[in-house]
């Protein structure tokens, strides 16, 4: 059997799988505490350089804080952060190598465009020309060469994006760090900004630190994703691996949507594992091993897009086959969602999506229409808690 | 249906007008009087306005109040921006509402007791009492005016502006020049303002903390008034209230115009996006 891999492969950039690759920066057991509560718990992490590395996590996760630390406004408790070899403690914002961009931009409202570009330069105290140049082509990569003489009111909520990201790009930083940067635009302007965020990092070689509850946006420009959760690390991985192989039920309903299925483990080979459901009985067959003792309750977590759907009756004690009845239809235009009842209550559905390929159907599905659910062996993953 | 004014409006707006400035526009008519008698009218005349120009003595007064009004509202906008700054920033300490309290107190405090309280602090520190106790009494209220106007500039001030500025390399203090500073600047300056109004026009203050050759113009037009109010006082007065007037309508066009062009500006950018 070919090896198979998870996702499409962006570029071949793994840094984290050798083991003795030196990390650009890294926390070291890092706690901060405000008061009682504690937003960083003893967390260690290590990014490399030129990689794209998103912290992922709702409100109060402590995404925000760990990125702070590194930027120097908040010391932390316990622990240590190093940048290129560094160690960091003791060192104030203003003499750190790395460079934010504010979510909300903090563009200096008394000065110009390229006045704002020229600040951090200006602090350098760097010769006039050079300044002039390399503001000169801040403006070009950022396409804002017409609007270098505006002030920040001028402009729009786009156009001041475009001005903080150069701002912060200015100094050649050896990271640039990067706090919901897309959070105040809309929809269409984000994903844009999102690709051309990409480009501009392949460019221009550098370390880029985002911070996103945006787990679309995450998976978009990161190389590695860390998902977060109460100042801890829950998964370090790729998109793809995150996605594909959540370690946790947290992650796994934290990104994309997922179906969540309670099972007991009744038989386990070197093959796979045999669960039953627990609230209705059908029988799901996988190809993953298991830590999980036999009779131990574990979550079966399967991608509503992995399980395909027909028209028709199950046989009863099949493998992966479910039947049920079609209990609610959501048509999104490229997509289909189907909701079947597969239990006697009514909240016990398995959601299924499909593509919708084709713009005509001989025989749609319909509201208690008999349906059979089927996946593969290797459709979904077995989670323990 | 038509909206114009009703009898009851244009009623309640002249009684209303007449109230506050019937007074002050007899002062300036009465100030063009060609009588000596100020409540006589004797043809229209501008020699009261001539012969201020030698009165010595309230060219003098007026030099005074200039002159501590210009320095009492400097020093106050200096530590009533740093008492500003404090209290907006360093969040919650042990008394910061006793510390905030405090520096409201003074505005609510009658002025009496203020110059009373002053006038001994003087007499026990043993300072002859003239230009400088004045200065110094005027700076201890007007600084509370403006401690309350930067407050409340600073309430809306977007903290990160600062980070950026120290992330981008400038040490806190150039931060607070380059940065802090000019944004809050409208909010100091109509500190300023306030602190320099305030100084020009006290009268109760003045009087406790003065003492010989620091007269002030309140003090002087006062005590020629209790002689009998003569046109000269009229012409003062005059005076006063046009330097008032052209500020304010100066202050409130550059502020209206800053206004409309800044709007004219977001209006534009908001196309901008789209474009």
């Amino acid at each position: 059997m070919a090896k198979k891999s998870i996702g499409p492969v962006r570029r071949e950039f793994v840094p984290w799988e050798s083991p003795d690759h030196p990390p650009f920066i890294e926390f070291r057991n890092v706690t901060k505490k405000f008061g009682e509560f504690t937003a960083v718990n003893d967390l260690s992490l290590k990014i490399y350089e030129r990689e794209f590395f998103a912290l992922l996590g709702g409100s109060g996760c402590g995404k925000t804080t760990l990125m702070r630390m590194l930027a120097g406004f908040e010391t932390p408790t316990t622990g240590q952060i190093f940048l290129d070899g560094q160690d960091m403690a003791g060192i104030p914002p203003y003499r750190r190598p790395s460079n934010m961009m504010f979510q909300s931009y903090a563009l200096f409202p008394h000065m110009s465009v390229e006045k704002n570009i020229a600040f951090g330069l200006k602090q350098d105290k760097l010769p006039a020309q050079d300044i002039e140049s390399r503001v000169a082509e801040m403006l070009r990569l950022t396409k804002l060469e017409e609007f270098a003489k505006r002030k920040p009111h001028q402009l729009s909520g786009g156009q001041r994006q475009r001005v903080a990201l150069a701002r912060s790009l200015a100094k050649r930083p050896k990271v640039l760090l990067l706090d919901e940067p897309l959070g105040a635009l809309d929809r269409k302007l984000r994903e844009e900004t999102q690709f051309e965020l990409m480009a501009l990092q392949e460019d221009l070689e550098m370390t880029f630190l985002i911070v996103t509850h945006d787990q679309e946006e995450a998976m978009t420009v990161a190389d590695r994703i860390a998902v977060m959760d109460k100042g801890q690390l829950v998964q370090v991985a790729t998109p793809a691996e995150i996605y594909e192989t959540p370690n946790s039920k947290f992650v796994a309903d934290f990104i994309g949507d997922v179906n969540l299925i309670e099972a007991k483990v009744v038989e386990k080979s070197t093959t796979g594992t045999r669960l039953v459901s627990v609230t209705d009985g059908f029988v799901i067959d996988s190809e993953q091993n298991t830590d999980a003792g036999t009779d131990e309750t574990v979550w079966y977590a399967i991608r509503p897009e992995k399980v395909r759907i027909a028209q028709g009756t199950g046989e009863a004690g099949a493998v992966n086959q479910i039947g049920g009845l079609v209990w609610d239809i959501a048509y999104l235009g490229d997509v289909s969602i189907i909701h079947v009842k597969v239990g006697e209550d009514d909240h016990d559905t398995i959601r299924s999506t499909f593509a919708n390929v084709s713009r005509m159907v001989e025989k749609p599905i319909t509201w208690d229409d008999e349906v059979v659910l089927t996946f593969d062996r290797d459709a979904g993953v077995i989670l323990r808690g | 249906m038509t909206r114009g004014p009703t009898w009851f409006n244009i009623t309640s707006l002249v009684l209303g007008f007449s109230f506050l400035y019937l007074p002050i526009v007899l002062l300036v008519i009465y100030s063009f009087n060609a009588s000596r008698l100020v409540t006589v009218w004797g043809g229209f005349s501008t020699k009261w306005y001539a012969s201020l120009l030698q009165n010595e003595q309230l060219l003098d007064a007026a030099w005074v109040t200039i002159r501590v009004a210009f320095t009492s509202a400097t020093i106050a906008t200096v530590l009533g921006t740093l008492a500003a700054l404090v209290l907006v920033r360093s969040g919650r300490f042990i008394g910061r509402s006793l510390f905030s309290g405090m520096i409201f107190a003074p505005l609510v405090m009658p002025e009496v007791i203020l110059g009373l309280s002053l006038l001994l602090l003087f007499v026990a520190m043993d300072q002859a009492r003239g230009f400088w106790t004045v200065m110094l009494a005027h700076t201890t209220f007007a600084m509370c005016y403006v401690a309350v106007v930067v407050q409340s500039r600073l309430v809306g001030f977007d903290k990160s502006m600062e980070e950026a500025a120290e992330d981008l390399g400038c040490p806190p203090v150039k931060t607070f020049f380059l940065i802090t500073l000019p944004i809050i600047f409208p909010g100091v300056i109509a500190g300023w303002m306030l602190a320099f109004t305030l100084s020009l026009d006290d009268l109760v203050i003045a009087s406790f903390t003065t003492g010989p050759g620091a007269t002030t113009l309140p003090m002087k037009i006062y005590s020629q008034v209790r002689l009998g109010v003569t046109p000269e006082i009229n012409a003062v007065c005059t005076i006063l209230v046009a330097v008032v007037t052209v500020g304010v309508i100066a202050a409130s066009l550059v502020t209206k115009r800053q206004q409309a062009q800044r709007e004219r500006d977001e209006r534009a950018a908001f196309g901008a996006d789209l474009a």
